[in-house]
């Protein structure tokens, strides 16, 4: 009865102003299923900065504190430090930011909070591009992406430049907990979710956003997508205690990227060589993974 | 109430202390890092109960203050120069966002070329972010003013961000004896702050939020309306200052030897020390002359400006603070005040004293000789060497 694992309360509102299929509601929404209503949500500019739809209305049943783009992380220390002076001791403070305000232009306040070691969840919703504004390459664009400042014509193929892997730099800041999590896999999210709360310290959640209209596929198969995201050692689940690597989803026999890269339009200009080229990165990269899960 | 010689930098620290402040954010930057040093062992000893978050920007400093402030803590946060340059998108976030922040701001030039020195660039840079402005001459007022301002970012009709800048070194670097309130004063002045605005955990809230072009002027009229609501308010305050203290610094703009004058000074900052005296001399001699030291910028107080106007007939604006392409800000403001009203008396500009250079009583006293001549350029450089090749290398 896997399902049930799952709290009925919904945090989320009826009603938000995303795009039809949008990953990062379902990051939303099950965050906050798993972390309660004593909670507090700041979130710098990005996509969910419309999705909590506008003034004097809010997609979401616990407060919002919108701050500014690059500043995530210390909106979390200023909430964190001052529910600790004003005794709301138990209350959860969440930073939730995008890509781009997380790897870009917010990586300095998210390091400056994970070296505080403030007593906070951040989690960067991944959608790979800045969606907001109309899916510009971000360092969490992956290789081969289209965007619209990596066009695809004669003299350019896309990005050129590999994701930012910023698991790895979260990981070499040694927070409580830090763990990927994924819109298709709601019982290992929200299970992450509830373990994190648990720990005291910096926690960090990179979470999987499949987006429609950046990526270019049709708004019905954000999950399956998702799904296809990991089964393809993609986007790969895993957590970090301690600095120790557990992955929580292995499978006997992996597909190939080139059925995940195929079902979406920002890949479709890519060659049999080029996507030879993104499986070698892939595999490399899981393999370091196993690896790394191996140290204990 | 004890006397104690401290610098005007510590004189930011002790009042952050005596307001019982809850978080600090900081990060340092000459020449105002020995504000937040002090604070840091405050906090250390146990004899302030704050948070201090050591962030990783100045940036981050405001930020933190603000979501701080958004949860109903009172916040305190110092910088100069630079630092204040790359707070500049959330001093405007601050007032938008009507936290009562109070920063101190210590004076510091701006580079290129690096200085240490201080000039107002840095303040002027932010006079239309929704921040209230103070200018402080001693220590004491760093001190009072920075009691002051928490009152006056509280107070429920005003609900925005305050700094109160003092001139680097010759404030935040010299000691001088201060009379320090006692915490019984200051409490009674100052009560903990209401957490009516606040966010609370539980409740359905969004802070901060966007909207479309139909509501966002309202929303911008709120912080102009809390601007001249502030202007009323800080009488009231600092009148309550010295009912408590026994002292007060003059209102916003403070006058001295004006009633006969036929020309009077404006200045801002320790030049305004330097300038009584030289009234003094020159009163001696016989010139009729006074000095009005503008100690209030945001909200600008066009009405003292104008009462000013209506009993001289030269104004002298001396800016430590320069805006290319157009005179001294402060002189801008006193001309675009005396516009409306019903005197329209000369007004000159004198820009003086940037990057540290010293306000001499000599050039104080230039001023005031090219001020009450029947001409003279609408805006003076003062003592600037004028040597060809004096700002090329080798």
């Amino acid at each position: 009865m896997a399902r049930l694992t799952i709290p009925a309360e919904e945090l989320m509102r009826p009603g938000h102003s995303a795009c039809p299929g949008c990953g990062a509601t379902l990051v939303m929404r099950y965050l906050l299923k798993g972390l309660g209503p004593n909670t507090i949500v700041t979130v710098p500019a990005c996509c969910w900065t419309v999705i909590g739809t506008s003034f004097p209305t809010t997609a979401l049943s616990v407060p919002m504190i919108d701050c500014a783009f690059e500043a995530t992380g210390a909106s979390v220390s200023g909430l964190r430090a001052a529910a600790d002076a004003l005794g709301l001791t138990d209350v959860t403070i969440v930073g939730f930011a995008g890509d781009g305000g997380t790897a870009d232009i917010g990586l300095q306040a998210l390091s400056g909070m994970l070296e505080r070691r403030t007593d906070a969840i951040y989690l960067m919703y991944d959608n790979e591009a800045y969606m907001n504004t109309g899916n510009q390459r971000s360092g969490s664009t992956p290789l081969g992406a289209w965007t619209t400042t990596t066009p695809v014509d004669a003299g350019s193929r896309g990005k050129l430049e590999s994701k930012k892997d910023m698991m790895a730099i979260v990981a070499a800041h040694r927070p409580a907990y830090a763990a990927t999590v994924n819109i298709a896999f709601p019982e290992d999210f929200v299970r992450k979710v509830e373990k994190a709360k648990r720990i005291t310290g910096s926690r960090f959640f990179h979470a999987l956003a499949p987006c429609p209209p950046g990526w270019r596929y049709s708004a019905e198969k954000t999950i399956a997508l998702g799904r296809l995201a990991t089964d393809v050692n993609v986007f790969p689940l895993y957590e970090v205690v301690d600095g120790r690597y557990r992955i929580t989803r292995k499978l006997g026999r992996v597909k190939s990227v080139a059925e995940y890269l195929k079902a979406q339009g920002r890949f479709s200009h890519l060659t049999e060589n080029e996507i030879a080229a993104i499986q070698s990165e892939v595999d490399a990269k899981w393999k370091r993974l196993l690896e790394l899960e191996a140290l204990g | 109430m004890v006397q104690v010689v401290m610098s005007g930098n510590h004189a930011s620290s002790y009042a952050a202390k005596l307001a019982r402040v809850q978080v600090i954010a900081a990060y340092p930057i000459t020449p105002q890092t020995t504000i937040v040093e002090k604070l840091a062992t405050f906090v250390a000893s146990g004899e302030l109960p704050a948070q201090y978050i050591k962030v990783e920007s100045e940036h981050s400093a405001l930020q933190a203050c603000i979501g701080a402030a958004a949860l109903g803590a009172r916040t305190f946060t110092a910088t100069s120069s630079q630092g204040l340059l790359l707070m500049h998108e959330l001093l405007h976030w601050a007032s938008g966002a009507r936290a009562p922040i109070v920063m101190g701001v210590v004076n510091r030039a701006v580079a290129p070329p690096w200085s240490l020195g201080t000039d107002h660039t840095d303040t002027m840079s932010q006079r239309d972010t929704g921040w209230i402005q103070f200018y402080a001459e001693s220590n004491q007022e760093v001190l009072d003013t920075t009691l002051i301002a928490y009152r006056l970012a509280e107070d429920p009709d005003v609900r925005l961000p305050v700094m109160v800048a003092e001139d680097a070194f010759y404030l935040s670097h010299t000691v001088e004896p201060v009379d320090v309130p006692s915490q019984d004063d200051v409490d009674r002045f100052l009560p903990p702050l209401a957490r009516a605005f606040a966010v609370r955990p539980g409740e359905t809230q969004r802070y901060g939020s966007f909207v479309g072009p139909e509501l966002y002027m309202e929303f911008r009229y709120q912080v102009a309306k809390a601007m001249k609501r502030a202007a009323h308010v800080r009488p009231q305050v600092e009148e309550e200052y010295r009912r408590i203290t026994g002292r007060h610094h003059g209102g916003s703009l403070a006058a001295y030897r004006v009633d006969d004058a036929d020309a009077v000074l404006i200045t801002m900052g320790t030049a305004s020390t330097t300038a009584r005296s030289v009234v003094d001399t020159l009163r001696a001699r016989g010139k009729k002359i006074g000095l009005a030291k503008l100690r209030l910028f945001r909200p600008f107080p066009v009405d003292k400006v104008c009462e000013l106007a209506a009993t001289v007939g030269r104004i002298g604006v001396m800016d430590r603070c320069y805006t290319y392409g157009a005179a001294g800000p402060a002189y801008a403001e006193v001309v675009a005040a005396l516009f409306g009203g019903l005197h329209r008396p000369i007004v000159r500009n004198f820009i003086a004293g940037l990057g540290g250079r010293d306000v001499t009583p000599e050039a104080i006293e230039e001023m005031y000789e090219s001020l009450l001549k029947d001409r003279g350029p609408e805006v003076e450089w003062v003592g600037l060497k004028r040597r060809k090749g004096v700002t090329t290398h080798g």
